[in-house]
């Protein structure tokens, strides 16, 4: 018997049977991957408009696709960020950090030292490198998958890896879900876990450094799936509306956990695209080329600074792994897409990049990744001292009840009473630890 | 300019200013004019607030004294006005955004509970959201279902959040001021039905203005009612009334009219709640109506019922009455059918003091 959603049942008129549309992606498990039809364009080939140009007079940049490294691993066109050696070389070691933390993390998980991880293999460029084109102290808003960030800004890994395991050295007190990482001292926001709720939080930072005449700005990172959220519309056309000093940069790795990125509108149009109807300025990059997502968060940047408005970048890119330690993407896609993936490896690109210009070696490669894990590994021992999910070391009972108002109410201050008797009815003493 | 000099001094006690008898939006606007000159990280922010100065008139004049920066205009997006306060509040500023009516305040509700009111436990203090959400709310106004709600209980419910509702000129002026300077985020509920002058019930009797209410003497400039501090309304030994907003002054005169010798407490904060009160003057009564005009069911009134039993039980010689909307959407023609108007309350009263 035929599928009743490929006969149209008749229509009891003369009007035609009208069809529902459901995005299916085009590989599944076991399917042969291929990507041929993704229109990349040429590295180089693509302009660079003015930082004050119109949105409108720059519409077709949000259907190209920005961008830098070619084939032959040198660096193309107008859009080349023209970094000195250095700068690349730091960058490159961001990124072999982000992806050596990433596969310790995920193995801790895996080990039972904490409850979950989220990598973000593929897409280290994406933050890694746009917020090496932001000032130090411009604000991010980011989502859950901008490790990249933090490494690039010098966060302790140290405190990254205690608030994953949720232990007493936790600067957050274990509150958080792990990854949900904060540190205002390193003008990055905390990570909320509801999606895209970040988006009109940086458009409302931006326009609070409008009002007051400051000179910082803020950028926002959210994944293609959370475009869909009402949270990220308000974020556009607030920005617009106000011309507020932020960049909106959209992740486009096509997954989110098991929804292709059909599911946020891919198959009509682009995600810069988002862009036009709002009067933003819209770029399109290649998110696995990492001097073009340095040169599109500079350009979007300094348009920003210079009160000329806020830009929406579209990072085309891939997700490389599952959605986090508690997705097997095995389930729903095929295996070939990550080989497959037309755009490559944005690590391995940077360091083809440096080694064809002559700034670096395999065996300086080798000798730093090992550099990374050595570094990873001994902080992870450090970390450990404070104690893993669910061994005890944990924060005293009572701070389950601070913060959650400014002072505590007479309410609470009833309930942490009841949670320490609890506690010394159960383990005898009030403290969890010395 | 002529609030600058006025602004440091507490509440004046000459006879000249308590001969000041304002409305409750008069009140609202003072209080926010008063913060925009003290403090110049207030802003005040919410749809047509700006030049126009609000549906309801409360921020007449602000845009044009204090700027087009520090009070304008936003896009029709509760999603929107609330996530853009939380940014502001993450950078230091002290967003006063207004929601025009609490009906619309569901589409900032991921943004409230799951953003604002978790910030600063989230991030163990690194980031706050010290906004005060103001919105007209309550229904007596033949608003039908969008523009008479009364959705406390759904902010009461969430761990962050406090909750404020003023029932008279004094307290809006000098709750609004606490709640600007609050650290933490406030939701400030404001009874558009006495917006203009103090409410009966009898809503077939001629409206009176605020300016034969003694709680309409406001003095000029700064000063502030601590939040979770209830006000004793009239002192009695019958019964306990705990209301607040519109319903204070529908209760009281309910009481009045009925003679009956009540201990009428305002609670003006929901949360945190002034306990101390509520059990200082159930245990003198021993009996306790509660009254809202929200629905019933999971309505504030639960948690005041269950609060009142589970610290006065000893003491109450009656069960617990609870006077409330009907949990129906807020009907339009039906209004005083709906309210939880004189005949409601005076039939939980006699109820109540049968025995």
């Amino acid at each position: 018997m035929a599928d009743p959603a490929d006969t149209p049942q008749s229509a009891p008129d003369n009007r035609p049977a009208l069809a529902l549309h459901v995005p299916e992606p085009k590989f599944r498990p076991g399917d042969t991957a291929d990507f041929s039809d993704i229109d990349i364009g040429e590295p180089g080939a693509v302009e660079r408009p003015d930082e004050a140009a119109r949105p409108d007079d720059m519409k077709h940049l949000a259907y190209a696709l920005v961008r830098v490294l070619g084939d032959d691993n040198q660096a193309h066109g107008p859009w080349d960020p023209k970094l000195d050696p250095d700068t690349l070389r730091k960058m490159l070691g961001h990124m072999a950090m982000v992806r050596a933390f990433d596969e310790r993390m995920f193995r801790g998980q895996r080990q039972g030292k904490t409850s979950f991880y989220m990598k973000c293999t593929g897409e280290e460029a994406t933050s890694v490198a746009a917020s090496m084109a932001l000032a130090s102290d411009d604000m991010v808003f980011p989502s859950y998958r901008q490790q990249g960030i933090l490494i690039a800004r010098g966060y302790p890994l140290l405190e990254m890896i205690n608030q994953i395991y949720s232990n007493k050295g936790d600067k957050l007190k274990g509150r958080q879900l792990p990854i949900m990482y904060s540190s205002r001292e390193h003008s990055f926001f905390s990570i909320s876990g509801n999606l895209a709720t970040q988006t009109p939080q940086a458009v409302g930072w931006a326009m609070a450094s409008a009002i007051k005449g400051d000179s910082r700005i803020a950028a926002t990172w959210v994944g293609e799936g959370s475009t869909a959220e009402g949270d990220f519309h308000s974020a556009c056309t607030f920005a617009t509306v106000y011309n507020a000093p932020v960049i909106l940069n959209v992740i486009n790795n096509q997954w989110a956990i098991s929804s292709f990125s059909g599911f946020a509108g891919a198959e009509r149009t682009t995600f810069a695209a988002r862009a036009l109807g709002y009067g933003l300025a819209g770029l399109r990059v290649d998110g696995n080329d990492a001097l073009a997502c340095y040169a599109a968060q500079s350009w979007a940047a300094n348009r920003a600074r210079a009160n000329q408005g806020p830009t929406l970048i579209e990072y085309f890119t891939y997700r490389a792994e599952g959605h986090s330690t508690s997705d097997d993407p095995s389930g729903y896609r095929s295996a070939q897409e990550r080989d497959e993936w037309p755009l490559g490896d944005p690590v391995t690109r940077l360091k083809d990049h440096l080694i064809a210009i002559g700034e670096w070696d395999e065996d300086r490669q080798a000798a730093m990744d090992l550099k990374c894990a050595e570094e990873v590994k001994a902080t992870t021992k450090e970390a450990e001292k404070n104690g893993i999910l669910g061994h005890g070391l944990h924060h005293p009972f009572h701070t389950m009840f601070e913060d959650v108002f400014e002072k505590l109410p007479w309410h609470l201050e009833e309930q942490a009473e009841q949670a320490t008797r609890e506690r010394i009815a159960k383990f005898g003493t009030e403290r969890p630890y010395g | 300019m002529s609030t600058d000099t006025k602004t440091d001094q507490v509440a004046e006690t000459t006879p000249e200013a308590q001969e000041r008898r304002i409305n409750m939006i008069e009140a609202i606007n003072e209080a926010l004019d008063i913060m925009l000159a003290r403090d110049p990280d207030v802003i005040v922010m919410g749809e047509d607030v700006g030049y126009f100065g609000g549906v309801f008139r409360c921020t007449a004049g602000l845009q044009a004294k204090h700027g087009k920066t520090r009070v304008f205009d936003t896009p029709i997006s509760e999603c929107g006005i609330i996530g853009v306060a939380v940014g502001m509040g993450a950078y230091g500023l002290r967003p006063v955004p207004e929601i025009q009516f609490a009906d619309y305040i569901y589409p900032g509700l991921d943004q409230l509970i799951s953003e604002a009111a978790r910030l600063r436990y989230r991030s163990a203090t690194e980031y706050i959201a010290p906004l005060t959400v103001r919105s007209p709310f309550g229904g007596g106004i033949f608003g039908g279902q969008t523009h008479s709600q009364s959705p406390e209980s759904i902010f009461t419910h969430v761990s962050g959040l406090k909750t404020v509702i003023p029932s008279t000129p004094y307290d809006a002026k000098g709750l609004l001021i606490a709640a600007i300077e609050d650290n933490d985020p406030v939701i400030f509920f404001e009874p558009k039905r006495i917006y203009n002058g103090p409410f009966s019930g009898f809503y077939d009797k001629p409206v009176e203005p605020w300016k034969k209410h003694d709680q309409s003497v406001v003095p000029e400039g700064y000063y502030r009612i601590p939040l979770g501090k209830a006000r004793k309304v009239r002192e009695g030994e019958a019964v306990t009334v705990l209301a607040y907003g519109t319903m204070v002054h529908v209760a009281e005169a309910v009481c009045k009219a009925k003679e009956i010798d009540a201990d009428i407490l305002d609670l003006r904060t929901l949360m945190p709640l002034d306990i101390e009160a509520i059990e200082a003057s159930v245990k003198k009564t021993g009996r306790c109506l509660i009254v809202h005009e929200a629905t019933r069911t999971s309505g504030f009134g639960s948690e005041l019922s269950a609060l009142v039993t589970e610290r006065c039980f000893y003491h109450l010689e009656a069960p617990v009455e609870r006077v409330t909307g009907f949990d129906t959407p807020y009907p339009h023609s039906l209004e005083w059918a709906y309210f939880p108007g004189p005949v409601r309350i005076g039939d939980a009263l006699d109820k109540i003091l049968k025995d």
